[in-house]
């Protein structure tokens, strides 16, 4: 079946009414508890490497589409675990996120199933396009409260050829001043890490203008994810080492227990109703979940 | 509100002033308020060749004055339009319907810069090239550059999502703007994202960003600033046949590399901009490319070497590699300065935008020169290539019976021909009035209802900057005019 017959398939599935969920493979919190579970296509329709742009089906495992760019020497700026659609969906970017920018900028064109049931258009294959309002990133982080994404055109990047994790003492910040566009800078309280890409002399010099250590790994993350503004990562001084690790630059803090409800001004709440009693009226789509709640 | 209560609103008093005039009158300072004919006149138009009207203009200095306007608006029912610097060019800030003016161009301080974090808190009247000026002591830059920097202001690149020459490796403005704080089109003010990267709920930033004034006004932006590079290296590659230099392009993406800048520019734009600044340009040729690849130095000498080897297999003629900042300089302000080179050939240009997938670049640029020599028209093109974003320019002299009807004929043919071959209708300039009625060629009734859902949600009185964008009368009731100069 090609992909376009198989949106069609998608979207009887999804139908005009009645509440039903939507699952990829589960590993980003997965579908809404007792309630009809339908998947997105898969498949890779097609790679551009001169474009640098690949089309798949929603449902494609993150993993096949990043073999599959491999071999072109490309890759896409997703974290590479669970669906294309499911991370789309969550919207959370990747510790690459200050050098590579997030998520919610790789998708070019998207199709989703409304609540209606019917195949919606949003964006254009090119890397580059203003025509219309943005719907692409309206439905990236949207989890399903919008719309069931089908198929998406995604930009993808070079693959680094040369990729190295260093570590280091020194203050983080002093680090994110003096390197040039590191792809990550991650810091615990004691220890810095620095991941670099690029030419391998350009690798080295700043390695050692900067006196980083050569490490395999970055180290690892605790479950949940806090985002807070970069500039108040310096209060996480005061705050004992090791239960943390904060992305310096991006905002993102990695930590054991979950971040407090976000506390959303009225104004913002009255938008994401409106916006939502539009797209979904009669909130069938991912029923009872709320943006707003979720973290 | 009736239509007829709108048009009693225009009408007026007499002592000169219409009561909408007169209310406004008492929420500003009187001088911020502006109803003499001339001065309107001023504000009907923006770059397009497209007129509106507009009732009144009002300048706003704050937050507070552009939510008073907007209550206003709601109380009176009449339309209101931000309007940045007017350098638009496809009738954004058209006002219409008589709609009420609102200019940002006295909101123009740049309200904090975290040099560390690299953001920027600013009004939407700051102009994009004064906040990379004010700033460059700190080692950093605002990366979105539209040629028209000089001039136009960062709530205008906001709204239409603007693009320049450095976009291809750092994206255009939607990648480098974190929050906006707007009033909503019901005069509530709010802030779409946040300094924190992954803000709760729905995109509202990135949904703001390019809505082309239609979703509220913009009072404050929260920029993204980059690191200025280390290394850079601009380099001018020259063709005899555009189809090798178009090539080109596709060659070097396909090969890993993604230069800050590869720009185009053909003969007649070479010839028009080496009269007008000499720089020693390759105007015997039919092509040249503008590539600039940045970094640090392994990088940049790597990149230099293998985008000459790659040139090399599609028939370069010279390669030139500007020796110096001074150099460098000249370069860039050939590409920049095409529009006022232009001015040389004829009176009058008319700029197209569209997208076409790269490797299409040779096919649709033939067609674009058939277009144009069938409707005995001079066209030039001076565009962003590294992203297939074409840049059409018909110069023309309005006073040739018959001319401006060719003129839309053939940019009509131009959109659709890119469309055809895989292609967008906008890479950078935006919709608005110009090519809304277009918009079918790319989405279909249910695609552009989503889009007018989306609208609705944001302003469901269709008060923001009406009548743009969206082809039919979007669910607001609102049956389109036809604004002077049209050509769809
Ligand atoms: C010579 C020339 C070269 C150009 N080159 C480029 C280029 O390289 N790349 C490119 O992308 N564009 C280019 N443009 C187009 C234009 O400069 C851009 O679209 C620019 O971003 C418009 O800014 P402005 O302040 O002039 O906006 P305006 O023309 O005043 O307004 C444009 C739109 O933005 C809305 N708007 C303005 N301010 C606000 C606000 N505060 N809140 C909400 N909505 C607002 C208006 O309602 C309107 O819809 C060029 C134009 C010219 C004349």
């Amino acid at each position: 079946m090609s992909l376009d017959d198989a949106i069609g398939a998608f979207a009887a599935q999804v139908g005009p009414n009645g509440p039903v969920t939507i699952t990829g493979l589960g590993t980003r919190g997965g579908p809404v508890v007792g309630v009809r579970t339908v998947r997105a296509p898969s498949g890779i329709e097609w790679i551009q490497p001169a474009e640098m742009t690949i089309r798949c089906g929603a449902g494609t495992p993150v993993a096949d589409v990043d073999a599959a760019l491999a071999e072109h020497g490309q890759c896409v700026v997703i974290a590479d675990f669970g669906t294309i659609g499911g991370a789309l969906a969550v919207g959370h970017s990747d510790v690459r996120r200050l050098s590579w920018g997030p998520v919610r900028d790789t998708v070019l064109q998207l199709r989703y199933v409304s609540a209606a049931g019917e195949v919606v258009k949003a964006g254009g294959p090119t890397v580059k396009n203003v025509s219309g309002f943005d719907l692409c990133r309206l439905m990236v982080g949207s989890r399903g409260t919008l719309g069931f994404l089908a198929d998406v055109i995604l930009r993808t990047r070079p693959r680094p050829t040369h990729e190295q994790w260093y570590s280091s003492r020194r203050d983080p910040w002093a680090l994110l001043g003096e390197l040039y566009r590191p792809t990550s800078v991650l810091w615990d309280g004691t220890t810095s890490w620095v991941l670099l890409d690029g030419h391998p002399d350009d690798l080295r010099g700043q390695a050692a203008g900067s006196e980083l250590v050569a490490v395999d790994t970055p180290p690892d993350l605790p479950p949940h994810r806090w985002s807070v503004a970069p500039s108040t990562l310096t209060e996480l001084r005061d705050e004992p080492a090791g239960t943390f690790v904060a992305e310096i630059g991006v905002g993102i803090v990695h930590r054991s227990r979950p971040a407090p409800p976000a506390e959303p001004d009225p104004e913002t709440v009255e938008l994401h109703r409106r916006i939502r009693d539009e797209f979904d009226p009669a909130g069938r789509l991912n029923p009872g979940l709320d943006v707003l709640a979720v973290t | 509100m009736t239509v007829d209560a709108v048009a009693r609103s225009h009408v007026a008093a007499p002592h000169g002033t219409t009561p909408l005039v007169a209310r406004l009158r008492s929420v500003l300072r009187p001088d911020q308020v502006r109803d003499g004919v001339s001065e309107v006149n001023l504000y009907r138009h923006d770059a397009s060749n497209l007129v509106g009207h507009a009732s009144v203009v009002c300048f706003a200095e704050s937050t507070d004055d552009v939510r008073a306007i907007v209550l206003v608006a709601n109380e009176f029912g009449v339309p209101f339009v931000a309007r940045g610097s007017g350098t638009g060019l496809a009738g954004g800030a058209v006002p219409m319907g008589g709609a009420i003016v609102v200019s940002t161009a006295k909101m123009n301080r740049i309200l904090s810069v975290d040099p560390v974090n690299r953001v920027a808190w600013v009004e939407p009247g700051v102009l994009n090239l004064d906040l990379s000026k004010q700033i460059a002591h700190l080692g950093v830059h605002f990366a979105p550059d539209p040629s028209s920097q000089q001039t136009c202001s960062i709530g205008g690149n906001v709204a239409n999502n603007s693009g320049g020459p450095h976009c291809l490796a750092d994206g255009v403005t939607s990648a480098h703007i974190h929050a906006v704080e707007a009033v909503l089109p019901d005069g509530s003010v709010t802030v779409l994202g946040g300094e924190e990267p992954e803000p709760a709920g729905y995109d509202l930033r990135g949904v703001f960003v390019g809505s082309e004034g239609m979703f509220g006004v913009a009072t404050k932006v929260c920029v993204k600033l980059m690191a200025n590079p280390p290394g850079v290296a601009t380099m001018l590659l020259d063709f005899a046949d555009v189809a090798d230099g178009a090539q080109l392009v596709s060659d070097i993406i396909a090969d890993g590399i993604v230069p800050a800048a590869v720009e185009m520019m053909d003969q007649l734009c070479l010839r028009a901009v080496e009269a007008f600044i000499h720089a020693g340009l390759p105007v015997e040729q039919a092509a040249a490319l503008l590539i600039e690849v940045v970094g640090l130095p392994a990088a940049v000498a790597a990149q230099v070497e293998r985008i000459g080897e790659l040139a090399g297999r599609r028939n370069v003629g010279g390669v030139r590699v500007a020796a110096d900042d001074a150099e460098r300089a000249l370069l860039w302000k050939g590409r920049k300065s095409a529009f006022g080179a232009i001015a040389r050939i004829k009176p009058n240009y008319y700029l197209h935008d569209t997208v076409v997938p790269r490797h299409k670049l040779p096919e649709v640029l033939e067609q674009v020169y058939e277009i144009a020599a069938r409707h005995e028209l001079l066209v030039l093109n001076v565009f962003h290539a590294g992203d297939g974003n074409l840049h059409p320019l018909l110069v023309y002299d309005a006073r040739e019976p018959g001319v401006v009807e060719r003129v839309h004929a053939a940019g009509d043919e131009i959109v659709r021909v890119s469309v055809a071959a895989g292609g967008v209708l906008s890479g950078e300039h935006g919709i608005g009035l110009e090519k809304r009625d277009l918009m079918p060629l790319m989405f279909s009734e249910i695609d552009l209802a989503a889009q007018a859902d989306l609208r609705r949600a944001f302003d469901p009185r269709c008060l923001s900057n009406p009548d743009k964008v969206l082809p039919s009368p979007a669910g607001c009731g609102d049956i389109h005019s036809i604004p002077e100069g049209a050509w769809v």
